[in-house]
C-alpha cells in the first residue's frame, strides 16, 4: 500500500468517528466516535513516518501522544459519565444540555 | 458497523476490530512496539467500555430496535464534506519523497528520543496521566467535599458521619 491509500483509510476512519461523535445521543457511544477519530490520526502518523521520514522519530512520538490521548479521553469520559449518572441519572447528551443553563 | 448495531456488545467488538486493524497496520508499517501497544490497550479499553455501555445505556442488548442518533442528515453532510476535503488534500498534496532509512530498531530510537530530545513530551504526558488519575478519582468518588464539610467548606475538620483515613 502506498502513502495515499493509508491516508485515505485514515481519513475514512476519522470521518466515521466524526459521524459518530456528531450523531450519537449516548455519551459512551460519542466516546466511541472520538476513539475512532484518534485511531485515524494514529494510522496517518504511522503511514507518514514509514513513507516520508522513517529516519525521524517524530511520527512515532505523535503516535505515543495520540495513544495517551485515547487513554486519557476514555478515563475522563467514563468518570464524567459516572458523575453525571450519580448526580442526575442521565446518560444522554441531550439530557446533559441543561447543564449550560 | 460501529454505529449501525443496536447491540452494545456488537458495537464494542466492531470498534475493537477496527482499532485492532489500526494496530495491525502499524505492525505492517514496521512499528512493532507501537502496534502491539495499540492492540493490547484497545483490547482492555473496549472490555472496559463494554462494561460501561451495559451499565449506562438504555438498550444494552439491542433487543428493542431503536435509533439513538440525532441530527443524522446534517452530520452525514459534514462528514462527507470533510472526507471529500481530506481525500482531495491527500491526492493533490505534493508529498515529499522518502528521506532516510528505517532504523533497525525503531523502538530503541523512540525510547532514546523520549528520554532525550523529546523529554518535554514525555514529561507532559506523565503529568497529564497523573492529572487524569486524580481527576477520575475525584469525579467518580461518591462523597465530595460538600458531603463531608456541608456548608462549612473552610472548616478544619469535616463533619462527616463516616470517618476516612487509615485510623478510622
Amino acid at each position: 500500500m502506498n502513502l495515499e491509500l493509508f491516508l485515505i483509510t485514515a481519513a475514512a476512519l476519522f470521518c466515521v468517528g466524526l459521524f459518530g461523535a456528531l450523531t450519537q445521543q449516548s455519551i459512551v457511544m460519542l466516546m466511541m466516535g472520538l476513539e475512532l477519530m484518534l485511531g485515524g490520526v494514529i494510522l496517518a502518523a504511522g503511514a507518514a513516518w514509514h513513507h516520508i521520514a522513517p529516519g525521524s522519530v517524530d511520527g512515532q512520538v505523535l503516535i505515543v501522544v495520540a495513544i495517551t490521548a485515547m487513554a486519557v479521553e476514555m478515563a475522563i469520559g467514563f468518570a464524567v459519565v459516572t458523575a453525571l449518572f450519580r448526580s442526575r441519572e442521565l446518560d444522554m447528551t441531550d439530557m446533559a444540555a441543561e447543564l449550560k443553563e | 458497523m460501529v454505529f449501525r448495531f443496536d447491540s452494545m456488545a456488537r458495537a464494542t467488538f466492531s470498534l475493537l476490530t477496527s482499532l485492532l486493524c489500526v494496530g495491525g497496520e502499524l505492525i505492517v508499517l514496521g512499528l512493532d512496539y507501537l502496534g502491539v501497544v495499540t492492540v493490547l490497550m484497545m483490547t482492555i479499553e473496549m472490555a472496559v467500555m463494554a462494561v460501561f455501555m451495559i451499565m449506562f445505556m438504555m438498550n444494552p442488548a439491542g433487543l428493542m430496535p431503536m435509533t439513538m442518533m440525532h441530527n443524522r442528515r446534517g452530520a452525514a453532510v459534514i462528514c462527507a464534506l470533510t472526507f471529500a476535503l481530506l481525500v482531495a488534500g491527500i491526492l493533490l498534496a505534493p508529498w515529499p519523497r522518502r528521506r532516510g532509512r528505517a532504523p533497525a530498531d525503531p523502538t530503541l530510537d523512540l525510547g532514546n528520543a523520549l528520554m532525550g530530545p523529546h523529554m518535554l513530551t514525555m514529561t507532559t504526558l506523565g503529568m497529564a496521566l497523573f492529572a487524569t488519575i486524580v481527576s477520575t478519582v475525584v469525579l467518580a468518588t461518591r462523597r465530595g467535599r460538600y458531603d463531608r464539610f456541608g456548608d462549612e467548606l473552610r472548616a478544619a475538620r469535616p463533619d462527616d458521619p463516616v470517618r476516612g483515613g487509615v485510623g478510622r
